[in-house]
């Protein structure tokens, strides 16, 4: 030994110092940590072990609390895991489980030194070593150290004894053949008088049977045994977890055991067993009444109870029966409506969750109700957690349960002006898709869209600008709906809109423009149909009148059509009288609106926002070419008049056909359905498109339809002419004038930003203040009404032919190496009946202590090996549908089962690749036999 | 399954993990802060379940000291609990009254006292008269070979004087 190392042995700080010295520093944590890494690093590489294993611990504390990098340290942990004493060996395990990953490159240097410690006679050393092969096992590991596991597994120590099962799953896990050799012995632990044995054992089976249920049907004898004699509640929650999955797969077991678990939820003082049962019966045992209500009154105690954990639990398994039983979550509404209020945020949600859950067609109006008004008193958070539930309950599968959709519109204005909404972006895409998909609804769309643009508070609200987007472009695309488009369009235009991101702005500007067009558009057809009854156009006239089917105009022209073929001067001038004066009102309107619109959009003429720019252009241009018709048209000379008009006309009725064709929901596969045309050529990969448009900004308006573009391309053409109009003297005071009208739209002079807030809870009209109150309401609507009567029919919903909300469910595909477990256990099943049942018959010999009960229960309860010989056909077929694709290999026939084994012990021994291929060929076998399905349980 | 245990104080000060599952550095120190940040906000009378990541934590308050532990979805919350209490009475009848400091400065007992109650996830020993002989035994084993260190360095040192 040499002197340093000596004197590092003598003056080494121990883990004691260093924590000490943790809570003395002064110069910062970080700092500390490479301090003390620093000495660590030293000392580690020391010859001493002894110091080398203090300096590991040190390492090891630092890497567990403080997450410092351990993987340097590999070797360092495997020289002290060898050391022979025992302290330094302790501390060297810790740290390799601590700190080994699959990936560690010196994992394959422990396995001598792992075989050498199971082997030992020190019990505590053997347990250190089935400890870390418990944490760190990996495929080779645990292929060369199951015979020493398997040693273990009968050892006469039972701390050992019970580490070995317990590290058995792991190797299991990593090492599905170590099945063939330990799954007997793990077994025959089930039979052990001691409990904690019983503890192990039952625990690995639990997690080995939670991942493949069905593998273990056959050891249904074996944990019935358990169920039935056990008194341990550890090993009896495991055991009720087992049966949970064994029941949901098997009726019979189902049956044998209803009867045992409703004793023990009866008899046991535990909350924990308790809740662990009425699992049991909800998620597995509903179908049988007695259980079930014994079960539901367990669960109305938990409700009823102060502590907060079993009412949380209690809530709980009230979710997980109302998949299939409704009446009881309607049974304790009650307390379910007025858990929305919690204190606790848990137990909120899963009550919330149970609400959704028996939300249907009958009830959701009156459920929207009470939860909105629970979400205005709530926390943000819950709130938007109450509306999203609500979003997504309402559009589910095509808003299945929304009947009345002026009624469901209006739900989402009044969620939109929930304070702290979040959900912007769900209600704008549910808005949209509802007025493309549900006609009937567009009016009532139209009005709430209206309601939400006019109040100029949303604008100053960022969160909600999805949503005004998404109303500026209904309004825009529905605007034919509208009682009074004037309105929208001023709504539109109002001077806060400056405040929203220029994108959202450019919708707000093509809204306006399809508004305009649109006015103009029916302003002219009632022109139309008066101005040019000149014999040669009569029958173009008359035909355009109908078929744009302002019914009451044309059989007005009509009339007056007919009679002027009889006395055309004096009737012709009656009527150009009486019509005048309308038309002038109308021009006047048309022109007053086109005023503000000017007004408005000028300034916009300097911004740099291109969007906003073109589309102001459109605008205004526009009105420039109809102001260039109208003041004739005041008083109009016969000859000059029907030609001029007749280009305007022809004009503005093209520009409305663009923009009336309807828009519909697009299909997600629509684009896969394009066939490639022959020759072209696709390149995989478009990184080089990158050199040509890398500065184009992918645009975020998605929703915009193409066709609208080659509707401002068309128009431009035509403006190129327009000349720039100074905003004259009489604008101005029409603006004076505009501002005194609707002094709502203009920002203070005062500049003061006191807006009345867009939905003040304190005005709102209708929130109940008392609990009571809601639990009322909430009881009259969660209670089934008889007949739903509703005043009229459900719209129909655009639905695209193939199911377009479907979107490709991921195949759920287990885990291969699950199925190789699976698979194996199978087979050791298979092989080890005949012996299992003789020495089950000797062991109930010697068994004396088994109530007689129990025994019977034991004969009676299904044995597979023993049924399945006599199993009818048609059960086999009923069950074989919802099995499906889980365990592929369990599925072959008998006969297969035996030239598979055969085969399979040939490839036994050959390691990992093996396996792998094995798996593939499995998942081969799938596809082939989906139809094989024997149940050896039958 | 337990994926892991945490022992935090209300501070958030980590005071001892354990990982069950396989979680790499980076990631303890991501699941750590977002655990506290959740637990340790959380009042007083409130259940004692939080849903993380499609798990769930249990957790309870002892003194200064949070005990959490993170469970799959359909595991027995109460279980869990009833594993945490467990687990603080075998500390408590290894240090007589246990408190904090403690566990802040016996860290790798608090460990070996852990790892003799679970294994792989699972609760193993749910005595804890058994678990105190056992950590004995392995303690006296240590004090024996540290007295043997002791000795020889006491060897090592006279011969260097």
């Amino acid at each position: 030994m040499s002197s340093p190392s000596i004197m590092e042995t003598l003056f080494q700080r121990t883990l004691e110092d260093l924590i000490k010295g943790f809570r003395l520093q002064l110069i910062g944590e970080s700092a500390f940590i490479s301090k003390a890494m620093e000495e660590i690093w030293k000392e580690i590489k020391s010859t001493n072990l002894q110091t080398k294993s203090i300096a590991l611990q040190k390492l090891s504390y630092l890497g567990s609390l403080y997450f410092v990098d351990m993987s340097w340290s590999a070797f360092h942990c495997i020289e002290c895991m060898s050391s022979p004493r025992f302290s330094q060996k302790r501390i060297g395990y810790v740290a390799v489980s601590q700190s080994f990953y699959d990936e560690t490159p010196v994992l394959l240097l422990i396995t001598n030194q792992l075989r050498k410690d199971l082997g030992n006679v020190n019990e505590f050393e053997a347990g250190l070593a089935l400890d870390c092969l418990a944490s760190i096992a990996t495929v080779d590991l645990a292929r060369d150290l199951t015979p020493n596991v398997f040693k273990l597994l009968g050892s006469s120590k039972i701390p050992l004894r019970k580490k070995a099962i317990g590290a058995i799953l792991r190797v299991f896990e990593k090492y599905p053949d170590a099945v063939r050799v330990c799954f007997k012995r793990l077994v025959e632990n089930l039979d052990s008088p001691d409990s904690r044995i019983l503890s192990a054992v039952v625990g690995v089976f639990c997690e080995l049977a939670s991942r493949d249920p069905r593998s273990y049907l056959p050891l249904a004898p074996e944990f019935y045994r358990v169920l039935v004699d056990s008194k341990n509640n550890w090993v009896l929650i495991k055991i009720l977890k087992i049966f949970a999955k064994l029941a949901a797969l098997e009726p019979r077991v189902a049956k044998r055991i209803v009867e045992p678990v409703c004793e023990h939820m009866r008899r046991t003082g535990a909350k924990s067993l308790m809740f662990e049962c009425i699992r049991t019966v909800v998620s597995s045992l509903s179908d049988y009444e007695a259980a079930l209500k014994l079960a539901v009154s367990k669960i109305r105690e938990l409700l009823g109870d102060e502590d907060a954990n079993l009412k949380y639990l209690g809530l709980h398994a009230l979710s997980v029966v109302a998949r299939k039983q409704l009446w009881v979550v309607l049974e304790n509404q009650e307390i379910v409506i007025k858990s929305l209020m919690d204190a606790d945020a848990n137990i909120r949600s899963e009550s919330l969750r149970l609400v959704m859950a028996v939300i249907s067609r009958s009830n959701v109006l009156d459920i929207s109700r009470v939860l909105l008004s629970y979400g205005l008193k709530s926390d943000p958070g819950f709130c938007n957690e109450i509306i999203g539930s609500l979003l997504s309950a309402c559009s589910h599968n095509l808003y299945e349960i929304v009947i009345d959709f002026d009624w469901y519109v209006s739900l989402l204005g009044e969620m939109s002006r929930i304070p702290h909404c979040q959900k912007g972006e769900e209600i704008k895409n549910q808005l949209i898709d509802i007025g493309m998909r549900v006609r009937d609804a567009r009016s009532q769309l139209i009005c709430v869209s209206r309601n939400l643009l006019i109040d100029p508070a949303f604008l100053g609200k960022p969160y909600l600008y999805g949503i005004l987007c998404a109303t500026a472009w209904v309004c825009g695309e529905y605007v034919e709906f509208s009682t009074n488009p004037t309105e929208l369009v001023e709504a539109l235009l109002q001077p806060r809109t400056s405040m929203l991101p220029p994108l959202i702005r450019a919708v707000y500007l093509q809204s306006v423009l399809k508004i305009l067009i649109f006015c103009m558009y029916s302003h002219f057809q009632k022109w139309g149909s008066i101005s040019f009854p000149s014999s040669h156009n009569l029958e173009g006239v008359l035909s355009e009148s109908i078929s744009k089917g302002t019914a009451l105009e044309s059989s007005d022209t009509l009339t007056s059509a007919q009679d002027d073929v009889f006395n055309p001067r004096k009737l012709r001038e009656r009527i150009r009288l009486s019509f005048l004066l309308r038309r002038t009102d109308s021009v006047k309107s048309l022109l007053s609106n086109c005023c503000v619109i000017e007004l408005a959009l000028e300034p916009l003429l300097g911004t740099h926002e291109v969007e906003i720019l073109e589309r102001t252009r459109n605008v205004l241009g526009l009105i420039e070419l109809i102001k260039q018709q109208i003041p004739d048209q005041l008083f109009p000379e016969e000859e000059s008049l029907s030609r001029e008009e007749l280009e305007v006309w022809k004009l503005i009725r093209s520009m409305n056909d663009a923009s009336c064709e309807e828009l519909g929901p697009v299909s997600f596969t629509a684009q896969e359905k394009i066939r490639i045309p022959e020759g072209l050529v696709l390149e995989e990969n478009l990184r080089e498109l990158d050199l040509i448009c890398g500065n184009l900004q992918p645009r975020s308006l998605s929703f915009f339809p193409q066709r609208e573009e080659r509707v401002d391309e068309w128009h431009d053409s035509e403006w190129r002419s327009r000349e720039d109009l100074e905003p004259s003297n009489e604008s101005m005071s029409l603006l004076v004038e505009h501002r005194k009208r609707h002094g709502l739209y203009y920002l203070p002079s005062s500049a003061s930003n006191d807006y009345p807030l867009a939905n003040d809870p304190r005005s709102g009209e209708h929130v109940p203040d008392e609990t009571e109150d809601l639990v009322r309401l909430a009881a009259q609507s969660l209670a089934p009404k008889k007949k739903p009567n509703y005043s009229k029919p459900r719209p129909a919903v655009v639905r695209l032919d193939e199911g377009e909300a479907t979107f490709p469910v991921v195949s759920n595909r287990s885990n291969s190496k699950y199925d190789l477990l699976s698979e194996v256990v199978h087979d050791v099943l298979q092989e080890t009946n005949p012996m299992d049942k003789s020495s089950q018959k000797g062991k109930e010999k010697v068994r004396g202590d088994i109530p007689p009960g129990s025994k019977e229960n034991l004969q009676d309860l299904v044995d597979p090996r023993r049924e399945k010989l006599g199993s009818g056909k048609s059960k086999h077929r009923s069950h074989g549908k919802d099995r499906g694709h889980k365990i592929p290999q369990k599925v072959d026939g008998e006969k297969d089962e035996n030239s598979e084994r055969a085969r399979k012990k040939g490839s036994h021994r050959h390691g990992r690749n093996k396996m792998r291929q094995r798996a593939e060929e499995q998942a081969d076998l799938l596809a082939q036999t989906p139809d094989q399905i024997p149940d050896f349980l039958l | 399954m337990i994926h892991f245990v945490l022992l935090v104080s209300r501070q958030g000060k980590v005071r001892l993990t354990k990982w069950y599952s396989p979680y790499s550095q980076k990631e303890r120190t991501k699941v750590i802060r977002e655990l506290t940040g959740l637990i340790l906000t959380r009042g007083l009378k409130l259940c004692n379940f939080v849903e993380w990541r499609g798990y769930k934590v249990v957790y309870k308050r002892y003194a200064s000291l949070y005990f959490c532990m993170c469970i799959d979805q359909d595991d027995n919350e109460l279980e869990v609990l009833e594993i945490i209490h467990h687990y603080v009475e075998t500390l408590d009848r290894y240090f007589g009254s246990v408190c904090e400091l403690d566990l802040i400065f016996n860290f790798h007992k608090a460990y070996y006292i852990l790892d003799e109650l679970l294994l792989a996830g699972e609760l193993q020993e749910p005595s804890k008269k058994i678990v105190a002989r056992l950590i004995a035994g392995q303690d006296s084993l240590v004090e024996a070979a540290k007295e043997e260190a002791n000795s020889i360095s006491n060897i090592i040192a006279q011969a260097t004087k």
